[in-house]
């Protein structure tokens, strides 16, 4: 019989592994976190995450129209922003107080658009699901038309159908 | 012209029409003593469509080139100074050309499907059928909704001219291509229906099909390559895919085509997955004509500002009557799409097809989701949001990760089962390959923990070493077996190899090319950008180069004008370069356009746009990208049409192996020469299948079950 000391010890591995994939985490959002603290970074990070309003639909900091004046502005805008300390989540809520919810290129998290973000998985956890659900009621069905388990008939004509059927599933 | 092209279009529309009335009558009432005869008539009515449509779009094309502005098409789509070749193009750059230009492809689509006839008389009769009901639409669509050839009250002496942004060579070949590969799915969707409707019997419905999917699927794969081609090298924002609505209304019957020809192959080898693959093909066509109807409707919007008018509801009506039509003959005829095999394990290749789906198909709905969500937004919030490449990105490179692992994982897993000891042998490799990669990156630099486009950079480069591993040792095991065989060298051996079994080596080809792309995809995580005014003898860096502005200049064309700059590429202080950022401002349009300089290498690109000028201070500003990998990008696309054309070339000397020897020695013959069956055509296995017939013929079953089950784990004949 094992004791309770020894059953205990699978747990402890348990706690410490998650102990030190909570600090794991923790150290990458460190790294993030610290990593977008420099203006230049937060600029192309924040660029990314706007649209250019003049019409072209594109991304704020890759507006290729030839001296679009608006990305300009914008620019100049969140260059400001940015010198002036604001906070990230602060200077895109400035950007949609100016120029609507479409000046954000991808979707808040927040409300209805939340959906936006949960469907793809969603989807794709339900069809790993169905996937799985398949395969195993498949593994349990009999085949529509299985493979006959009678004796090979001795005539040319049964032969050929064996043929046929090998030809068909190895091509040779 | 006006004239010989409306009427043209008005006969092309009766022939159709009857088209589709007659051959759907002679099917109907099949026992009337006049019905093939009937039939025939539908035949050659749908050849002279071709004729008719052939007309009407010489006639426009004529029209272009004799500058008769006279036409409201012509005169918006092109002018005098404008070049042949983009005089040509005018034919597909607005929506009245370029439905008519998809009402031609899919005339000669069917022309070449009619006069194809003999492979099957009822079968294409009946697909015949199909392809003319689709035909009448659009030609119903550019006779009474956009008409091509309306005519101006007062002809101007000159046209507007062509987009700017259409006067690149690329787009004289892009949207061909595109429409080749929306078009041709008509052809797999057509014969998938119709098979469905006479319940035919057996897969041959799908070898009818397999090379007019793979073509269509190539067209489709070089259409959307040279669309991002010629966005990186005309939009001049430094990059190849901007996640626009247009761009992924291409993406999504692409993905859903690439799970069918996939999928197919458990239908075509095992019986398996009738029902799926006939709702793959549908939903791909049906996402074919969304995507037309998304382009062209304005229901989103788009950087394309591509012809936009009031076709949508036209096109709505289409669509659901076309999933009335799939839904109405799948609850009909469901009972004869019953599997005739079922799945047996999850390690089989089986399930490696059935998750690849999966992926394709998740990915396929994300795209439409975001394309789509925009829309359902301002219904459901009142406010539009925009669904941009933050989106995109965040969550299709997880799926694009997983279907690369897919890729490494599947060639390596037999049909049926593998065994657990056989994945462990043939995965130390590849997955040491994969290891070996990422640790190598991590020393070279990469830093995954920093940030997470780094991170998704080091699993995909890492996956790539694995999958190319995967596929290069799939072409060494087959080439030893073949060298053995033949006496011939290592290299001789892959060709020949590669020539008896086209589609499976073709296969692996076109997969090395979509490693050799991620790679591409994943060099993005590393990309610098930089911009400056920059005057006479000014330098600027941007990482190991030095850019010096040697001069500028300016030219003056009949299309055009244009100013350039010349600048001087140094790197460790050695010229290596001289590059020519310009800027063109079209007469007829009164519209600027970029033309990109760039210089392109193994590693990376050196890409400088002449962004324009500084109203204030006068000096010109130039915009310069380093854009990591991006050649592999474009060698890849490469690679995959490769794949697809030997693929498409029949097989070079089968095996044959003779009935006596069959009868004979059965077992030993499969015993002995399983490797030379994988090498000479083998792809497909199935223990069971060659078990119970040739175990039955020699009663050794003992014997028999081991050699197919060693078939089934040998991953060389196990691949396909």
């Amino acid at each position: 019989m094992r004791s309770p000391m020894r059953r205990l010890v699978p747990i402890r591995w348990l706690v410490s592994a998650l102990r030190s994939l909570q600090l794991a985490l923790l150290a990458v959002v460190v790294a993030f976190t610290v990593g977008a603290s420099d203006a230049n970074t937060r600029l192309n990070a924040l660029g990314h995450e706007m649209m250019c309003q003049c019409g072209c639909n594109q991304v704020l900091l890759e507006c290729n129209h030839v001296g679009c004046t608006v990305s300009e502005g914008m620019i100049a805008e969140l260059k400001t922003a940015i010198n002036s300390g604001a906070g990230d989540d602060q200077i895109l809520q400035q950007f949609v107080d100016k120029y609507g919810p479409v000046v954000l290129a991808a979707p808040t998290t927040t409300g209805f658009n939340r959906v936006a973000w949960i469907m793809p998985y969603l989807v794709l956890v339900l069809g790993l699901a169905l996937c799985v659900f398949f395969v195993r009621a498949w593994k349990h069905r009999r085949p529509a038309l299985a493979a006959p388990a009678v004796p090979m008939p001795p005539d040319a004509a049964g032969l050929d159908e064996y043929r046929r059927r090998v030809h068909q599933e190895t091509e040779i | 012209m006006a004239l010989l092209g409306s009427f043209s279009l008005l006969l092309a529309l009766a022939l159709s029409a009857y088209s589709f009335a007659a051959g759907a009558f002679a099917l109907l009432r099949k026992d009337h003593p006049s019905s093939e005869r009937l039939a025939e008539t539908a035949r050659r009515a749908g050849i002279a469509t071709w004729v008719a449509v052939t007309t009407a779009a010489g006639a426009l094309v004529v029209a272009a080139f004799t500058n008769d502005f006279s036409l409201a098409y012509i005169m918006q789509h092109s002018n005098r100074d404008l070049p042949a070749a983009y005089k040509f193009a005018a034919l597909w750059s607005g929506q009245e050309g370029s439905l008519v230009f998809w009402s031609w492809l899919l005339a000669t689509y069917g022309l070449i499907m009619r006069l194809r006839h003999k492979v099957d008389v009822r079968l294409v009769a009946n697909a015949s059928v199909i392809v003319a009901a689709v035909q009448v639409f659009f030609l119903a669509l550019i006779n009474f909704a956009a008409p091509p050839f309306s005519l101006v009250k007062n002809v101007p002496p000159d046209g507007n001219g062509l987009n700017p942004l259409l006067q690149y060579p690329e787009m004289v070949v892009h949207p061909p291509m595109l429409y080749l590969g929306y078009v041709g799915f008509t052809i797999p969707f057509a014969f998938a229906l119709a098979a469905l409707i006479m319940r035919y019997p057996g897969e041959k419905w799908i070898h009818i099909t397999r090379r007019w999917t793979m073509v269509t699927w190539g067209f489709l794969t070089v259409g959307i390559f040279l669309g991002s081609y010629w966005a990186y090298k005309v939009l001049g924002w430094g990059g190849w895919w901007g996640w626009d609505p247009v761009e992924n209304a291409s993406l999504l019957p692409w993905l859903t085509g690439t799970a069918f020809l996939h999928s197919v192959m458990m239908q075509e080898k095992r019986g398996m997955l009738k029902v799926w693959n006939v709702w793959l093909i549908f939903s791909t066509f049906l996402l074919s004509i969304f995507g037309t109807f998304l382009t062209r409707s304005g229901l989103v919007s788009s950087v394309h500002a591509f012809a936009q008018s009031g076709i949508g509801p036209w096109f709505v009506v289409f669509l659901s009557l076309i999933f009335a039509t799939c839904v109405f003959f799948y609850m009909k005829n469901r009972d004869h799409l019953r599997s005739e095999h079922r799945l047996e394990s999850l390690a089989s290749r089986e399930s490696s097809f059935m998750f690849n789906n999966l992926i394709l198909l998740v990915a396929c709905f994300t795209v439409l989701w975001g394309t789509l969500f925009p829309v359902l937004s301002e219904w459901v919030q009142g406010t539009k949001v925009t669904v941009g490449p933050p989106f995109f990105n965040k969550v299709n490179i997880p799926a694009g990760i997983l279907l690369l692992i897919l890729t490494g994982i599947g060639p390596l897993l037999a049909w049926r089962k593998t065994s657990i000891e056989s994945v462990k042998r043939n995965f130390i490799l590849p997955l040491s390959a994969g290891v070996l990669t990422a640790v190598l990156l991590i020393v070279g630099g990469v830093r995954p923990w920093q940030d997470s486009s780094y991170f998704y950079a080091l699993v995909s480069l890492s996956l790539s070493a694995m999958v190319i591993v995967t596929i290069v040792s799939e072409f060494y095991r087959g080439a030893r077996v073949m060298r053995t065989q033949t006496g011939q060298n290592m290299l001789m051996s892959v060709v020949t190899l590669t020539r008896r079994n086209t589609r499976r080596y073709g296969g692996y080809i076109v997969h090395f090319g979509v490693v050799v792309v991620m790679i591409g995809f994943a060099g993005a995580a590393f990309y610098q950008n930089t911009e400056k005014e920059l005057g006479k003898g000014d330098s600027m860096q941007i990482g190991t180069y030095t850019l010096t502005v040697d001069s500028y200049t300016q030219d003056d064309k009949p299309n055009y004008t244009s100013e350039w700059a010349i600048v001087n590429v140094t790197k460790g202080g050695k010229h290596i370069a001289t590059m020519y950022p310009e800027r063109r401002f079209y007469k007829a349009s009164q519209q600027p356009a970029t033309m990109v300089a760039n210089r392109s290498t193994l590693k990376e690109d050196l890409y400088l746009v002449f962004s324009g000028i500084n109203q204030d201070t006068g000096r010109p500003i130039i915009k310069a990208h380093l854009n990591p990998l991006v050649w592999w990008i474009w060698a890849g696309a490469h690679f995959m049409m490769i794949g697809t054309i030997i693929a498409l070339v029949p097989n070079a000397q089968p095996m044959k192996v003779t009935s006596s020897e069959r009868v004979r020695a059965p077992a030993r013959a499969v015993e002995d020469s399983s490797a030379q069956i994988a090498v000479g055509s083998g792809t497909h296995f199935s223990g069971t299948q060659i078990g119970t017939s040739t175990n039955q013929v020699s009663g050794q079953s003992g014997r028999l079950a081991s050699s197919t089950d060693s078939l089934a784990d040998n991953p060389a004949g196990a691949s396909d």
